[in-house]
């Protein structure tokens, strides 16, 4: 296979451009499985809070490679690439479950919950004829396995020797909201997925990039939910690698620039538009600091969000070179109350594939990846506060988070 | 309708003329009438099969107003953005669970296909309804509508009600 630093030929400005070719190419998309999903970067793999109990699992790809996430009999979580060392045979296919081994359905190979390789059927043969020679090891056959970390509930996996510590790798100036949002133990109030007709780095770029929030979804806008001239700021890790985003809805300052003709939010169209059961936007400040979005990234494919009280995580499944899988968990808090409950429920109005908000992202990516298709050698521009990968507060309006996700890119392809 | 409940010989005529009625003013585009179908209060949620067996309550739409449904409808007029489509409703295998004064528990099957303004078109969704229909001396209406999509994986958006 090529090197990818071949494969790209990346323009010349930088951070500020992205080569078109990168969206579709399946020479770019096999380099990039290989250099960053299986490269020093860490994914998210789940909840505590979804695996309760030893023996309880759940599944979920790691780019294109099928995982197993699952507590052990001592209580450790262990995350095992979910394929039989014989012919390669996924051994799970319910999404979660609970199991005392993992046995192959093909030929009963069968593993242990740290996935060593504890019997194989016939290994000594029949009337002492056939069966395993005797320089098969059965300890160099078990499964491959990640290198987990959990933090704040939420569980991590890592191909890679290279990838630093959890905490070093979100850095400490985004560690910060972090906590806020891992203070305490979840509770899942649902999934959902939309499958989207773009490649997995426009669903990515878009969640890195808050310039596109307040005008896009021109919803909350108009409900003066989410604006620029609002309190907030984009937030960078100290590599540029990952973002942070936040706002304080109550804190909005000559937010009429929106109602002007400049903004779809002020145009005609929304003469007609108003809430009629404002009860979809009943909320409390969450985490008592006010700050009613945060959308916070890790690189390559992570989202941690709060959009009012809807808490959730958002990860992207790479689907060929043309469409990804973007998975939603719905969140709440272990002690919330059933109003809480309730209003988290109502919220998610708000969300997902059909939210308030949110449905125009998956959108939007689909119209890009349709309109480049004709020019892959041009690029898309991202030159809003120049070339920064910094961060910025009390003005979010920056490509810095968008940057900062094509600074590692480029660092991990090596382009 | 599958089953006949007793004494009510307009019952079922009153739940055919409501879903059918229903699914013709999504399919034609008019989704003003659509919050005329349901009482107020009401339920309106499309949610999945994998969530509504694991009794997890999130859902992907959740009403339970007419207001909160007249919402929706404002906001896809209006508010949203999306590339735009149409649907075409199917629905089969309509059962009649029960009744409890004049509300009925009516289940059945749904298909929808999508087309896109560029002639695409695809199935979009398969599930079951799962209502509850109050039944007036003449008409119908929703007390409750549950979607339940068979799929938890959406096909980019869903703007417009099913």
């Amino acid at each position: 296979m090529p090197e990818a630093n071949t494969l790209i030929d990346w323009p010349e400005e930088g951070a500020t451009r992205a080569p078109y070719a990168v969206f579709s190419d399946p020479e770019i998309y096999a380099a990039e499985m290989r250099r960053i999903f299986r490269g020093p970067v860490w994914h998210y793999l789940g909840l505590e809070a979804e695996l309760p109990e030893p023996g309880c699992y759940r599944l979920i790809d790691v780019g294109d490679t099928p995982v197993i996430v699952l507590r052990n009999s001592d209580g450790e979580i262990n995350a095992l690439v979910n394929r039989c060392a014989h012919k390669g045979t996924m051994l799970l296919f319910e999404p979660f479950g609970r199991v005392d081994r993992l046995m192959c359905i093909y030929h009963n190979w069968a593993y242990d919950l740290d996935g060593c390789l504890k019997s194989i059927p016939f290994a000594r043969g029949i009337n002492g004829k056939g069966g395993m020679p005797d320089s098969f090891d059965m300890a160099e056959n078990g499964l491959d396995r990640l290198r987990v970390e959990s933090l704040g509930g939420i569980v991590f996996g890592t191909f890679s020797d290279a990838t630093p510590p959890l905490e070093a790798y979100i850095g400490e100036r985004l560690m910060a909201n972090y906590r806020r949002m891992t203070s305490r133990p979840f509770k899942v109030l649902g999934y959902y997925s939309q499958y989207l007709d773009s490649n997995w780095k426009l669903y990515f770029e878009n969640s890195s990039d808050p310039y596109h929030a307040t005008i896009l979804h021109a919803w909350a806008t108009r409900l003066k939910l989410n604006r620029f001239t609002m309190e907030g700021a984009i937030e960078m890790s100290e590599r540029g690698w990952h973002h942070l985003s936040w706002s304080k809805m109550a804190t909005d300052r000559h937010g009429e620039v929106y109602e002007t003709e400049a903004f779809r939010s002020g145009g005609g169209n929304f003469d007609e538009f108003g809430l009629h059961d404002t009860s979809v936007i009943e909320q409390w400040d969450e985490f008592g600091d006010g700050i009613t979005t945060a959308i916070q990234t890790a690189f390559p494919n992570f989202v941690l969000q709060q959009i009012h009280n809807t808490i959730a995580t958002r990860y992207l499944v790479p689907r060929g070179p043309a469409g990804s899988e973007l998975v939603w968990t719905i969140l709440g808090y272990a002690d919330d109350d059933d109003r809480q409950t309730q209003i988290r429920l109502k919220q998610g109005n708000l969300i997902g594939p059909s939210g308030y908000i949110s449905l125009e992202d998956g959108m939007v990516g689909s119209l890009v990846q349709k309109g480049i298709e004709g020019d892959k050698d041009k690029s898309s521009v991202m030159e809003m506060a120049g070339g920064s990968i910094e961060t910025i507060v009390n003005s979010r309006a920056s490509e810095c988070g968008v940057r900062g996700f094509w600074t590692a890119y480029r660092a991990l392809m090596d382009v | 309708m599958a089953t006949i409940l007793e004494n009510s010989a307009h019952v079922p005529a009153a739940i055919a003329a409501l879903m059918t009625e229903y699914v013709h003013a999504i399919d034609d585009d008019r989704l003003e009438d659509w919050p005329g179908f349901f009482t107020d209060p009401c339920i309106y949620r499309i949610a999945t099969r994998d969530n509504e067996e694991r009794g997890l309550p999130a859902s992907l739409v959740y009403c339970d107003s007419r207001a909160m449904l007249l919402d929706r409808v404002v906001s896809v007029r209006h508010a949203n953005v999306f590339e735009p489509h149409r649907y075409r409703h199917m629905v089969s295998a309509v059962r009649v669970l029960g009744k409890k004064g004049a509300e009925y528990r009516v289940h059945s099957n749904y298909l929808v296909t999508r087309t896109m303004r560029d002639g695409t078109m695809a199935v979009f969704s398969t599930g079951a309804y799962r209502d509850v229909i109050l039944v007036g001396d003449g008409d119908a209406l929703f007390r409750e509508r549950v979607v339940v999509c068979d799929h938890g994986m959406i096909n980019n958006l869903i703007a417009i009600p099913i």
